[in-house]
């Protein structure tokens, strides 16, 4: 009886905290969507669904499908990059680790905002960075580095990178690396091993870095805003112009349900189709 | 055909540290042989550059005459039973012992022969499709032997395959490894650091210390025999006798002073050692006999007279400590009439002890620290922290 009532007490406060902060404010917002707007910034009364109706227009499906196509390649880029840093530093000892992980670590110590004007000082085009590839004849000098969909692109991976990279250490230090040492004793080359071993025996890191990346970089708004153009708003940015600018506060519910929606209802069917897949197994198997 | 695996003035170090010095020796074809050593003695070292996973510094390894030094280790007709058996998680019994074969591209009906075949030597055909997480440790240790024999390798590494199970499924799956190697005939080279295991199943032994190979020989050979104090202690139990000789006796036999001893000791000299030439000798505790009688005199058994010390009843046998005069002596007496009939010799009792001449081994490299590695009590608490290097189980 005790272990219940102090396992109650420990979730409770947690518990409370997300319905409080995280579900009512959530239910709100997708109430919201279904309330009409006023002209002066309010929000109406009764209920209607022609704010939900108003979101299904040809820019916003743009803005939607630029969202999630920029968000998809800003996962697999961070991916690819954190697959190899997460093997390297899983496969460390010591101080090494601990100093690597720390290198990793150490960007989080200063503002975030900070961090995305420090890229937009590289890239202008008296920057750091603007200067060297002109100097390497790698650019012209009339280029532009900076309000680009790639400069949002590259500034969300540096940003999410870490996000990346640490689930997948966790599972890649829990690797056991015999199991690389045993497929080469077997006939297989390096790289293959790689692939099929490494790869899938830290699938639950990769799993969590896909979401700890995809569900924030969908979202994103202040990357896009400060260092994208006109031609790389996402969906993040025109929620907050329908916020600030047009106060249009149901017309931005309605868009965040819908880019929610977007987001949950893929990892919905996912976990439906993994609990199926894992009753299956434990009938089968008996474990 | 004739294969064997030779190891030529092999050296390795890791970040200054030597690992192996020096290193030769050959296996025969279709030998079992046993590198026997306590954890660091470089004998994981040895099998990691047989199998390819490091490169010696200096020497060179032959496999059947060709010089596989710098093949990497898929390119090495050897396998490797891992500490941990190393099972892939991901893939059933059957994907696992078929893996070696999809990676070389044999035909599927081939691959099924083969891996059915071996779900048949191992016994594990209702297991085939169950993850390596469903079956027990014994099973995993037959799967990994099955994966690694199925590419039919010239030899077959096994690195400690057993320290992970308990002490009966030990024995048990020691004699299935033993009937392995009978079946299948290849070189198997088993690294290991329970002397037991390796004397129950090795052709030879070689005994590794500190880098070196200590000695090469049969079980036999290594127990009757041991050339160093290391493999003398490290292999059964023995006393140390330390001392110088006096005279000599015939041909083969001399007299020696014991430290530790008044009454002097006889002992066979195959190694033709003169007068006052240091000595040390190893005798068994078991060659020692221990009576409330004196024996009959013979002129080749040395009799001392002594006070039992201590005593420790294990069921198939006894051990006695016997101190005589300032020497304490090992001795081992089998318990194989029911010991209730008779009363048994016990502590602070006068008694004789009484072995051969033969029995006394001279051993040619002595070195005082390893008397460390016999079996005595302790005489105050703490005594066992003074005592290295002996088993401790290689944790990485």
């Amino acid at each position: 009886m005790w272990s219940k009532r102090s396992e109650w007490l420990i979730t409770s406060s947690p518990f409370f905290w997300l319905l409080l902060f995280f579900l009512i404010p959530t239910l709100i917002v997708i109430a919201f969507s279904f309330k009409p707007s006023e002209l002066y910034g309010g929000i109406g009364s009764g209920w209607t669904l022609e704010t939900i109706g108003k979101i299904f227009t040809r820019s916003t499906a743009r803005l939607l499908f630029r969202s999630t196509w920029i968000a998809i390649s800003v996962t697999a880029l961070c991916l690819f990059l954190s697959l190899p840093v997460g093997y390297y530093i899983g496969s460390l000892r010591g101080w090494r680790k601990h100093f690597m992980l720390l290198l990793i670590i150490i960007p989080f110590w200063s503002s975030f905002i900070i961090r995305i004007f420090a890229w937009k000082q590289l890239l202008h085009p008296e920057g750091f960075f603007h200067k060297i590839l002109v100097n390497l004849n790698l650019i012209q000098p009339d280029a532009t580095l900076l309000y680009t969909t790639s400069t949002v692109i590259l500034v969300m991976v540096y940003s999410y990178l870490p996000f990346a990279i640490l689930p997948i250490y966790a599972s890649a230090s829990k690797f056991d690396h015999h199991l690389l040492e045993a497929a080469y004793d077997l006939g297989m080359g390096k790289l293959k091993a790689f692939f099929m071993i490494f790869i899938p025996s830290i699938k639950n890191g990769i799993y969590s870095a896909t979401l700890l990346v995809l569900i924030p970089a969908i979202g994103a708004y202040v990357i896009p805003d400060m260092v994208g153009g006109t031609h790389s708003m996402m969906i993040g940015n025109k929620i907050a112009e329908a916020t600030f600018i047009e106060r249009n506060i149901p017309f931005a519910s309605a868009l965040s349900t819908l880019m929610m929606s977007v987001v949950l209802l893929p990892l919905l069917l996912a976990a439906i189709l993994q609990n199926r897949q894992d009753k299956a197994h434990a009938i089968k198997g008996g474990h | 055909m004739k294969c064997r695996l030779e190891f030529q003035n092999v050296t390795k170090s890791f970040a200054g540290v030597t690992a192996c010095k020096n290193i030769s020796f050959i296996v025969e074809d279709g030998e079992f042989f046993s590198l026997l050593g306590s954890s660091g003695c470089g004998k994981t070292t040895l099998l990691r550059l047989v199998a390819g996973f490091e490169r010696p510094d200096e020497g060179r390894i032959l496999l059947n005459g060709e010089d596989i030094t710098d093949l990497p280790p898929n390119k090495r007709s050897i396998n490797t039973v891992f500490q941990n058996y190393a099972l892939f998680p991901h893939l059933t019994v059957y994907e696992n012992i078929a893996f070696g074969l999809r990676i070389a591209k044999k035909p599927p009906s081939f691959i099924g022969q083969e891996v059915n075949k071996m779900l048949a030597l191992i016994q594990m055909e209702e297991h085939a499709f169950k993850k390596p997480h469903q079956i027990s440790g014994g099973q995993k240790q037959r799967v990994a032997i099955a994966r690694a024999l199925i590419n039919r390798p010239k030899l077959l590494l096994l690195d400690e395959p057993l320290s992970a199970l308990d002490l009966k499924l030990r024995q048990k799956m020691l004699l299935e490894i033993d009937l392995i190697h009978d079946e299948v005939g290849i070189m198997f080279l088993f690294v290991t650091h329970d002397q037991s295991e390796a004397m129950a199943v090795s052709d030879r032994i070689a005994v590794m210390h500190e880098g070196i190979i200590e000695q090469i020989g049969t079980p036999m050979q290594l127990y009757e025999a041991p050339q160093s104090s290391f493999v003398a202690a490290f292999i059964g139990d023995t006393n140390f006798l330390d001392g110088v000789v006096t005279e000599r006796i015939g041909k083969e036999y001399s007299l020696a002073k014991i430290d530790g001893l008044s009454q002097k000791v006889q002992c066979y000299n195959d190694k033709n050692l003169k007068s006052s030439d240091l000595l040390h000798l190893s005798v068994r505790p078991e060659k020692i006999h221990i009576t409330r009688t004196e024996p009959e005199p013979h002129p080749q058994i040395n009799v001392l007279q002594g006070k039992v010390d201590d005593v420790v009843y294990k069921g198939d046998h006894t051990k006695y400590w016997v101190a005589v005069d300032d020497y304490r002596f090992a001795i081992l007496k089998p318990n194989s009439r029911y010991i209730l009939d008779g009363i048994p010799i016990t502590w602070e009792e006068n008694v004789y002890i009484w072995w051969h001449s033969d029995d006394g081994y001279m051993m040619e490299r002595y070195s005082a620290k390893d008397e460390g590695l016999t079996e005595l009590p302790s005489t105050h608490v703490g005594e066992i922290d003074s005592i290295e290097g002996i088993g401790e189980e290689h944790v990485e």
